[in-house]
């Protein structure tokens, strides 16, 4: 039985254990026809082209795990934030751990999809929100069909969140594979601020794939810092799929680092529905062996006077694989914009590749809108500058690379988050420097 | 006198009608519309040539059956009922003429409108020119001074039946039969086209040129060129194109073939200008067009294109960098305006070592057109130290209009370099008002804007050729080129 079939038949089980009577269902169920016709995306997809997904799909993945799994703090200690503190939502092969998570209803809400679907107090929230902005692909879709359990975060008008909120999913391995999936939503009123950091761990070299979901809905004026660490197993393969709506006057800023996995597949949205928006997205991407990362960009620019900024970096070593695929949509009454878009990547063997389409539509003639994409080596002089003044190769090396990403990092805007990219980059090129200068 | 806005110019650009739109009355013979493997063997018959080329000819037909239109390309426009087409058609006044008298008048008369009265061009700069209308080559002038070298110039039908085997040698080798739709399509039906052969260490002392031109109602035209350049010799071969107004779409699908063996060097500049259909969008030409160069160790292929005509455009002239050291360019202008649409770019690919490649692209949109570059870099893991760089331009009149850039970059080597960069934008009121102050008028001001936007791409075409890309430039955008 290949794995789309078995989605299908877990779906009619699931139908058995959740309420089919609320509107959720239907949602639900329309989701599932859609996947059920379109299935999963192969290479013939202009939007795959460069991603196969055959590898990943052939594992004979569980859908629902069989028995809770519980974590001692100790042991998964260093995959939070931990120096500082925040409020942590984890999540147990997809079931909430309550004992290593702190969430909060006082003011503003840091709870559960779960609790939020079913109970009556968020309804309204619910109604106007899920589901709203998530696109009607088939992963997505896929993703709905299944939607019971992740991170629900609602900041009410005029707050800002005093600390950040962490959202950690373990995989424990207690399944020979598993395939997860987590819908969160994410709501921030007027005036509001918050930052959320989002990690996917697994713990074992099981196979896990992840297809995850998340909705972000910026209303006016609300800042929203995301931060995306990806740093997995060569067993987990992560399809992260963000939708973010954002309204007049909101700053929005993502931060994807992406430094381990088997395959990870980034499709990141922005839509601009209002005036003087900005949307920030940003991405290191340092792998190895036969990884491969994936980012798939789009800023849809509908009304006038807004600005987006894409940086992304990547570093490709061994036999790894790199993808950038960034679309920036320019809508005929989007007047003023000013997009831009960069992609650098360098090549660290001769069996590592990278394929990269910056794209750009447009429909407005007043616009400043520009990308860029190279593709190049470390330069030679600058090694022999480093070199000759007695700084050995390794080490020479990394700080060229880490020099090479270090735009994206300044605008991370909690230190103890730099910190923690700072000391995986340099575990990631192996060497022992902080870089924290 | 009033004020001369930018909206001003998009209203003259919208009434303008094409100044080239007439039609000549030649008797012609023609075929009746369809296609099927007997008009493939009737075509082949007619043109006297040997079982092999038949063959060819027959097999790319097969091929062509199977296969699919494709859709890919930012363009929508409904497609042609390769049926209702007919496949042939050759002006009457046969056989060939030894001296420019001998020519039907009303035809040299339509060249004269083109002002490129065959006269002039002789004395002109020494441009050799196979003019092809409708199909069959009727005149070729300087046959002598180019044969006292070696070089063969002449249609490639004439080259089938004396040159057989070194059209039999690189014919279908850097676009095969099956390579895509059109050219599959092409090289089943193509009626004729130019050859060209310079001999090993040649340089060909004169710009090498064609002219194209539809002229029939209802005969879709498919030319086939092929250039081969021997070791160590160069050539330079100009091609331009208009075409008269009709209401019906006409389809153009060619096929050019360029091959740069070691050492050579091969410089290939088109301007084209078919008929872009009127201001409502009606009519217009549909060019579905494959160019694609071989580069062998050491060589060059340089491409260079204005774009103006054509109300669907669809063409990647290519270069296959398989030798090493061996460099590609690309450098092209596109401009659209009311419903035109055009899909265009180029692909290089990168095989040999320290191949380099450029691409230079300019769009200019204007009325409700939609211009896209699309464009491939691949570098394979063999082909070490490879270098690009690629710089796509467009430049937005009018917020009804649309340009769009889909670079793919394929790198599969770490010591290739590779750059890429885009912009979009539109003439700012700055630049205008800059120029406005120094007493140039806003007319003026765009004219110099527009020239210096597409400078980089002007000055790589031939000197003969520039003042006719210019002349092209202005009827797609009147008063706005100076």
């Amino acid at each position: 039985m290949d794995l789309k079939e078995k989605l299908v038949t877990s779906f009619l089980a699931l139908e058995n254990r959740v309420n089919v009577d609320s509107p959720i269902h239907d949602i639900r169920s329309e989701a599932m026809k859609v996947f059920e016709n379109l299935g999963f995306p192969s290479k013939k997809d202009e939007a795959w082209k460069y991603t196969a997904l055959n590898t990943i799909l052939k594992h004979d993945y569980s859908v629902f795990p069989k028995q809770e799994n519980a974590i001692e703090y100790k042991n998964v200690k260093k995959y939070f934030i931990h120096d500082i503190d925040t409020y942590n939502i984890v999540f147990i092969d997809g079931k909430y751990s309550s004992h290593l998570s702190q969430t909060t209803h006082d003011g503003i809400d840091v709870c559960l999809m779960s609790a939020a679907l079913n109970k009556p107090k968020y309804r309204l929230v619910i109604e106007n929100y899920f589901n709203k902005v998530a696109s009607k692909e088939s992963i997505t879709s896929l993703n709905t069909a299944f939607a019971q359990e992740g991170a629900y975060i609602h900041i009410p008008k005029n707050k800002v969140v005093e600390k950040p909120i962490q959202v950690l999913y373990f995989s424990t391995g207690s399944e020979e594979a598993l395939i997860h999936q987590p819908r969160s939503l994410v709501v921030v009123d007027e005036n509001s601020h918050v930052q959320i950091i989002e990690r996917h761990q697994s713990l074992t070299d099981n196979p896990v794939l992840t297809n995850s979901v998340t909705e972000i809905f910026a209303n006016k004026r609300a800042i929203v810092d995301y931060y995306k660490v990806q740093n997995d197993n060569q067993n987990a393969s992560l399809i992260d799929n963000t939708f973010i709506n954002q309204k007049r006057e909101s700053h929005v800023s993502v931060h994807t680092f992406s430094f381990g996995g088997k395959l990870i597949r980034n499709n990141l949205n922005f839509y601009q529905n209002g005036e003087r928006i900005d949307s920030t997205l940003k991405g290191i991407t340092i792998i190895g062996e036969k990884q491969h990362v994936d980012h798939n960009t789009l800023v849809h620019h509908i009304e006038p006077n807004c600005e987006s900024h894409q940086d992304y970096k990547g570093i490709f070593g061994d036999r790894s694989t790199g993808v950038f695929n960034g679309k920036v949509l320019v809508n005929k009454e989007a007047q003023k914009t000013n997009a831009f878009q960069a992609n650098n990547n360098i090549l660290l063997d001769d069996k590592a590749s990278i394929n990269t389409k910056p794209q750009l539509e447009i429909f407005a003639d007043d616009v400043k809108c520009s990308h860029g994409c190279t593709i190049g080596q470390l330069d030679e002089s600058a090694m022999f500058y480093l070199k000759s003044r007695g700084i050995p190769q390794k080490e020479a090396k990394a700080l060229l690379m880490y020099a090479f990403a270090n735009n994206v990092l300044e605008s991370v805007k909690i230190p103890e988050m730099k910190q923690r990219i700072n000391k995986i980059i340099a575990h990631k090129l192996g060497v022992n420097i902080g870089f924290d200068l | 006198m009033s004020k001369y806005t930018e909206d001003d110019l998009r209203e003259e650009l919208k009434t303008k009608e094409y100044e080239y739109g007439f039609y000549t009355d030649i008797e012609s013979e023609t075929f009746p519309i369809g296609l099927n493997e007997g008009v493939v063997r009737a075509i082949s018959k007619k043109k006297e040539e040997p079982q092999w080329m038949t063959d060819w000819r027959l097999e790319a037909f097969r091929v062509w059956q199977e296969m699919e239109e494709p859709d890919w390309a930012n363009v929508h426009y409904t497609k042609p009922d390769f049926q209702a087409i007919s496949y042939y058609s050759a002006p009457n006044s046969k056989p060939k003429y030894d001296s420019i008298d001998e020519v039907d008048p009303e035809l040299l008369a339509t060249f004269e409108k083109l002002g490129i009265s065959l006269d002039e061009q002789k004395k002109l700069a020494g441009v050799a020119m196979d003019v092809v209308v409708d199909s069959v080559s009727v005149a070729t002038t300087f046959k002598k001074t180019l044969a006292e070298k070696g070089i063969i110039f002449m249609s490639i039908s004439e080259a089938i039946r004396e040159y057989p085997e070194l059209v039999k040698k690189y014919l279908g080798t850097v676009v095969p039969q099956k390579d895509n739709f059109y050219a599959a399509l092409n090289s089943a039906v193509f009626s004729d086209g130019s050859f060209c052969y310079i001999p090993k260490g040649v340089r060909c002392p004169m710009e090498l040129s064609t002219y194209f031109r539809i002229n029939q109602a209802g005969t879709g035209q498919f030319e086939r060129t092929l250039v081969i350049a021997d070791e160590g010799s160069y050539v330079s071969y100009l091609e331009g194109c208009t075409a008269p107004s009709r209401d019906e779409n006409q389809l153009h699908a060619a096929v050019v073939e360029l091959i740069a063996l070691d050492d050579a060097e091969i410089k290939y500049s088109t301007v084209q200008n078919w008929y872009p259909g009127n201001a409502e969008g009606k009519g217009g030409v549909f060019n579905f067009v494959t160019k694609r160069g071989l580069c062998e160790a050491n060589a060059k292929i340089s491409w260079t294109q204005v774009e103006t005509g054509s109300a669907v455009t669809w063409k990647y002239p290519s270069c296959v960098l398989k030798g090493d050291n061996s460099v590609g360019e690309f450098y092209s202008i596109a401009v659209t305006n009311n419903y035109q649409q055009a899909d265009t770019g180029t692909k290089m690919i990168h095989l040999g070592k320290n191949t380099k490649s450029t691409i230079i692209s300019k769009g200019i949109s204007a009325g409700k057109s939609q211009n896209s570059y699309r464009g491939l870099v691949q570098i394979s893991s063999r082909a070490d130290n490879a270098r690009n760089f690629s710089q796509c331009d467009s430049l937005l009149m009018g917020n009804e209009c649309g340009a769009h850039t889909f670079p793919y970059i394929e790198a599969k080597n770490k010591s290739a370099i590779i750059e890429h960069e885009a912009t979009t934008s539109k003439i700012g009121e700055d630049q205008i008002f800059y120029c406005n102050q120094r007493g140039i008028d806003t007319e003026k001001a765009i004219a110099l804007i527009v020239n210096g936007f597409s400078k980089e791409v002007l000055n790589k075409l031939p000197m003969e050729f520039a003042v006719e890309a210019q002349k092209l430039l202005e009827i797609s955008l009147e008063g706005s080129v100076g």
